[in-house]
């Protein structure tokens, strides 16, 4: 535990932080909890679960991605899989009405089975190719939902009909979402607390240099890989059986990837409250974009426009910049105590690399 | 059932030979400026849009339309350079960088969609349509002209690589940046011209697509994804790996057609897989370098 910040706790009245920030975090999740109360519209608590689904997808996908480095553009084959493993698990061994929610954990458990091999394969090499990779997997398993006779070809999987009411259908997948979302981001907060969490941190800054000290780089970074495929999996078990219905372009879609990359490059790769803050800003928009303009073309234009302003605006990326404004704000000012390690080399690298490129 | 293999061998010569006009523009923008760039696949289909335009509008031959396409891509690809690609700096750079051409490649085919519409289309021409019989193998006109076309001008990229002074400063930028700033090249230009000319190619590349299969908007996420299987494969940044790992994947791709369509491409894929399970640098890949 204290592994991870040496420094920084002695010094900053640590329990009036601790306090300060828990009093704040208690008050977020009232928020949360008490949002279908307050807003009862069907149409609004939709725009909550989906938010919710990519907050808990984009928390898992930055702690293997963001934590380690490993920049993965292939997720959507875990939200695919646990989308499919539930609905062809519901199928075949005719599970109806809300039993099915006991098999939630199978879809997280066929998503990190599926990830267990893919990642032995993916995570031998680095950088570019590990990217493509994790693309090339996406495709296949696209192609392969298109393909198998289980996965029902082109017309995918129906779930199971659920007999509620239109008006208060959505709250009870608003708080599965919700405990999703909280469970992500606990486990964000666990991985990055721990001795797991700093041997990953090590591998993203100089993978040979934390071999030649002792990390055990695989075995680490298939852990965290196979940790983030079942949340994801998971999460894409609540999302199917949300929407009732999953085909290969939605269940392995694309611009899934790409989402929940830009949410978590939004708020602040490797940051904790990054991918949240970056899902509950993308994640709206984009909602409100489709269902607004309604050729869906538009969105995806302005969605790839806005991302272009944000780079252009902010040189040298989002995440050093977004993200010490971000914990600026949480913190009202104090110093960060996460920060206060990887800090001094941040600040000093890109003043350094930005006068070698000139 | 050998005569079939034949013609998919032949065939896939020659369609592979356009798929590595593609792949040595995008493995050439990754050996300068050290990105990939996932735009290339939509760039293509923007190549084929241009084509189509051309001759719906204004009757003019796909490859006289070239002239006016190559251009325009080219000019396409230094802009996006210059203003998107050249301000990123620093540790996240790399998938800064991936990033951006992923929004680029959303911002182009959404505007396709926005003009054209998801109707599938095809470039039309008579040698679109008519074959040549040679030898026994029925080879249609467009795929002999696209790949005596893709072969002359990989020669010409070969060239302007390797027989010219600028071509001396592309690659010493793919050897050692500081160090080629440090013997004076520009390397602001060297690598806004690369991204030009790896751009620019993708209109030929387009207009031989377009001929050879329907597309539309959407269809740039297919082609990037075997483009990307086939740098890969061949070694990033290698442009003798791009032409072999093309030719290479798109015959076993029309081989495997013969007898299971529908997995033609995963075998692609499972390809890519297996030879990254032996060689983790593809056919002629450097070694990874240290540190990310």
């Amino acid at each position: 535990m204290s592994q991870a910040d040496p420094q920084g706790r002695s010094w900053r009245g640590p329990a009036l932080a601790t306090g300060a920030r828990a009093v704040g975090l208690a008050a977020l999740l009232a928020v949360a909890v008490a949002f279908p109360v307050i807003f009862p519209n069907p149409v609004v608590t939709n725009y909550g679960v989906f938010t919710l689904i990519f907050v808990a997808v984009a928390s898992a996908w930055n702690f293997f991605s963001g934590f380690s480095g490993y920049i993965s553009l292939g997720n959507a084959v875990f939200f695919g899989s646990g989308a499919y493993a539930l609905g062809i698990a519901a199928r075949d061994w005719h599970v109806t009405g809300t039993g099915v929610f006991a098999l939630l954990p199978l879809a997280a458990a066929v998503a990190a089975l599926i990830a267990v091999p893919l990642g032995l394969i993916a995570l031998r090499v680095r950088r570019h190719t590990f990217i493509v990779i994790t693309i090339a997997f996406f495709f296949i398993f696209q192609l392969m939902a298109y393909n198998f006779s289980f996965t029902g070809g082109s017309t995918g999987v129906d779930a199971p009909f659920l007999p509620w009411q239109a008006q208060t259908y959505n709250n009870p997948f608003y708080y599965i979402a919700l405990a999703c979302a909280v469970g992500a981001i606990a486990l964000s907060w666990l991985i990055r607390r721990s001795r797991f969490g700093l041997q990953l941190r090590a591998i993203r800054d100089d993978e040979d240099r934390a071999r030649g000290l002792g990390v055990r780089a695989m075995r680490v970074k298939l852990s965290a890989f196979v940790l983030s495929a079942a949340v994801t999996g998971l999460v894409g078990a609540v999302w199917f059986f949300y929407l009732t219905q999953v085909q290969p372009p939605s269940g392995f879609d694309p611009l899934f990837d790409l989402s929940v990359v830009l949410m978590a490059f939004l708020g602040g790769l490797g940051t904790i409250s990054g991918p949240v803050l970056g899902a509950l800003i993308i994640e709206p928009g984009q909602l409100y974009l489709t269902t607004t303009f309604t050729n869906g073309y538009l969105s995806e234009i302005l969605l790839g426009a806005v991302f272009l302003t944000v780079v252009l605006l902010v040189p040298r990326g989002i995440i050093p910049t977004g993200g010490e404004y971000l914990r600026r704000l949480t913190t009202r000012g104090r110093a960060a105590i996460p920060a206060a390690v990887p800090a001094v080399p941040q600040a000093a690298d890109p003043a350094q690399v930005q006068e070698a490129q000139h | 059932m050998a005569r079939e293999i034949y013609q998919a061998i032949v065939d896939g010569i020659l369609v592979g030979g356009v798929y590595a006009l593609m792949a040595v523009g995008l493995t050439l923008i990754f050996g300068v400026l050290d990105i990939i760039n996932i735009a290339q696949g939509v760039m293509v289909i923007l190549g084929a849009y241009l084509s189509y335009e051309l001759a719906a509008r204004w009757h003019i031959d796909l490859f006289v339309g070239l002239l006016v396409t190559v251009p325009a891509m080219f000019v396409i690809g230094v802009v996006i350079q210059v203003a998107f690609i050249r301000p990123l700096r620093g540790r996240e750079r790399t998938s800064m960088t991936l990033l951006v051409s992923f929004a680029v490649a959303l911002i182009i085919e959404g505007i396709l969609y926005q003009i054209f519409g998801a109707d599938d289309r095809q470039l039309s021409a008579s040698y679109v349509t008519s074959s040549v019989h040679v030898f026994g193998f029925y080879l249609p006109y467009i795929y002999l002209y696209g790949f005596a076309l893709a072969v002359a001008l990989v020669a010409a990229l070969y060239g302007l690589l390797y027989r010219t002074g600028f071509g001396r400063s592309v690659r010493a930028t793919m050897q050692d940046e500081t160090a080629a700033r440090l013997v004076g090249i520009n390397i602001n230009r060297v690598a806004a011209i690369t991204y030009g000319i790896g751009v620019a190619v993708t209109a030929v590349g387009g207009m031989m697509f377009g001929a050879t299969n329907s597309f539309n908007p959407n269809s740039g996420y297919d082609l990037i994804s075997r483009l990307l299987a086939i740098i890969i494969l061949g070694g990033l940044g290698s442009i003798g790996g791009a032409l072999v790992a093309s030719v290479f994947m798109i015959t076993l791709e029309s081989i495997v057609d013969i007898w299971q369509p529908q997995w033609a491409i995963v075998v692609f894929y499972a390809a890519l897989v297996l030879v990254l399970l032996i060689r983790p640098t593809g056919f002629f890949g450097r070694q990874p370098v240290r540190a990310q």
